[in-house]
């Protein structure tokens, strides 16, 4: 019987021809990623293991990068607990403020993910890295400590949905509408367990920062990974930023999938996720006059230089609306510095808006735009779960950053193409 | 290895966020994150809640982030052991990891009520709502699972295995 693509990554992580959906396995592990949040609690894991050295210094990465640069003592304690073990265990590809950004939008710019790799991740957000058909999942502390002692964890062999993207979005529809749309179409717990696989011509269309996007937020329909084949887009990319070499893995013709999904990407809409689930998604049209406070334009999912970009041709010659605050947040140095170069960072702020060192900051409520009861946001971010901002009785409203922008300059959800 | 008490209940899709929220993240101490479980869906918990006492929910719990705060938050408040529908799958990962028992039972999820009196029986996976009389068959604990709750958590379990 045929693999999919993240079954063969997998069974050839665990030394094995075949690997079944339910199959219980041992791993080898390329990557072993953690934050200012989840290492501590890692680190305090491994000070009980009887065994305190690292597998391999050069396979643990540690980006201190939610309350970054330091909110408070408490987490700049945190932040001190962190780069002491790096320091100690002399760990490679450890990034202090002026050298971090978000970690999924780092890591894949620094090279450090590659297709066919097999990466666990402190952050539900490790998925990310299935855009360069790596196989990359989200764990917690503990399985964190385990990995960064042994090299290994262990894993049920996921079954697959298969995403069958065609033809290409229209103007203002990018990855965050088409990953939106597929979480509203199969809901927030739609792949649990699961691998979301997309596959088709459709691809082919989508830059990598779209593929980004998309896979980063699997996880907000339950699923274990997202994953896209490699194509020229991938290999021009990992050109560009890695000298690691890497194997591509492709699913079999024959390989067996739980549902199969064909997506015409031509007849998506901007689309827009209503408190207080991903799922509960409208197209622009549906939205209705929805007024705001704030707009955030950042994260893991949303802080690349194409969206960036995207926010700056919005911007470009509009201001905010009166009494709206306008966040925006460059995922990395490299995106801040490439943004400046640009002049991107000056349409920004002359349109009104402030610009922030890389942080995860807002996305969970952690600092840098926190939100008052009753207040709206519409963000560029991936979860808009009660409280994840701010206040218990705040809204926040998930969306491009298009519309995000278009948002900002009239005070109320709206797409760029209803601007003057 | 058996657990007994008072059932506190939600929904679907309760997320870790509201589990503990990334507010008090800045804290990973297991005693002071259960001062503010639960906090943003039920105010009432941490008032009420007593050792031995059981969650029952519906699906996808512990969906989201993939902080081990949320467990640890649950376990520390004094919860015995979480029922649901389903689990989101860091969260089922990080409970057993840290020796937190839960169980996955759609029928008993949807049919035991807040504030029953509920029994569970690791070793057979049998819940027993006490107020209405009616069993539940959960899966029961493979004893590996059990050995990592009983050293509280999988790093004990790994060292006493040796």
């Amino acid at each position: 019987m045929g693999m999919t693509m993240t079954q063969k990554i997998l069974a050839a992580h665990a030394g094995l021809e075949q690997v079944t959906a339910g199959q219980l396995i041992e791993a080898d592990l390329d990557l072993v990623l953690g934050n200012d949040i989840t290492s501590p609690v890692a680190i305090k894991e491994m000070e009980k293991f009887n065994t305190q050295s690292v597998f391999d210094k050069d396979k643990i990465a540690l980006v201190p990068d939610h309350f970054v640069p330091n909110k408070d003592i408490k987490s700049a304690e945190h932040c001190k607990c962190v780069r002491n073990f790096a320091r100690k265990n002399e760990i490679t590809n450890y990034f202090e403020v002026g050298e971090m950004g978000i970690e999924h939008a780092l890591l894949p710019e620094k090279g450090l993910t590659v297709p066919g790799d097999v990466i666990i991740g402190a952050d539900s957000h490790t998925c990310t890295y299935g855009a360069v058909g790596a196989f990359s999942t989200g764990i917690g502390s503990t399985d964190m400590a385990a990995g960064m002692a042994t090299g290994k964890a262990w894993f049920k062999v996921p079954s697959a949905i298969r995403f069958v993207l065609t033809g290409k979005p229209a103007e203002w529809v990018s990855g965050k509408d088409i990953i939106l749309h597929i979480i509203g179409m199969i809901g927030v717990d739609g792949a649990l367990y699961k691998s979301m696989e997309f596959t088709g011509d459709g691809i082919a269309s989508l830059s990598m920062d779209d593929r980004f996007t998309i896979a980063n937020m699997a996880i907000e329909a339950g699923a274990k990974n997202g994953i896209f084949p490699v194509d020229e887009k991938t290999k021009a990319y990992l050109e560009e930023h890695t000298k690691r070499s890497y194997k591509v893995y492709e699913a079999d013709e024959d390989a067996e999938y739980d549902e199969t999904y064909t997506i015409d990407l031509s007849q998506l809409k901007p689309t827009v996720a209503f408190p207080h689930l991903p799922e509960n998604t409208k197209t622009i049209d549906q939205v209705g006059d929805i007024a705001i406070d704030q707009v955030v334009i950042g994260s893991c999912t949303n802080g690349r230089i194409d969206d960036m970009r995207i926010a700056a041709k919005v911007l470009k010659g509009r201001h905010v609306a009166q009494g709206i605050r306008c966040i925006i947040i460059p995922a990395t140095q490299a995106v801040y510095l490439q943004a400046m170069e640009e002049g991107l960072l000056k349409i920004f702020i002359e349109a009104g808006a402030i610009v922030s060192t890389p942080t995860c900051g807002p996305c969970l409520g952690g600092y840098m735009g926190i939100l008052a009861e009753g207040e709206r946001c519409v963000s560029t971010t991936n979860r808009n779960f009660v409280g994840r901002m701010g206040h218990v009785d705040s809204e926040i409203y998930l969306a491009s950053p298009a519309v995000a922008a278009a948002s900002a300059v009239t005070g109320r959800i709206s797409c760029p193409c209803q601007l003057k | 290895m058996k657990a007994q008490g008072t059932v506190f209940k939600y929904g679907d899709n309760v997320d870790t966020d509201v589990i503990i929220p990334a507010r008090y993240l800045n804290s990973s101490d297991p005693a002071e994150l259960a001062t503010h479980c639960m906090e943003d869906i039920d105010t009432e918990f941490v008032k009420k809640v007593h050792k031995g006492d059981i969650i029952v929910a519906n699906k996808n719990f512990g969906c989201g982030s993939s902080r081990e705060h949320a467990p640890i938050a649950i376990k520390a408040s004094g919860i015995s052991c979480v029922i649901a529908e389903t689990f989101a799958r860091i969260f089922y990962r990080n409970a057993i990891n840290i020796g937190l028992p839960i169980i996955e039972c759609p029928e008993a999820a949807k049919e035991i009520k807040a504030g029953d009196e509920v029994e569970i029986d690791f070793d057979s996976g049998v819940i027993t709502d006490k107020t209405t009389g009616k069993e539940y068959q959960g899966q029961p604990f493979p004893e590996f699972m059990q050995k990592i709750i009983k050293a509280e958590g999988l790093i004990n379990y790994i060292n006493e295995k040796g």
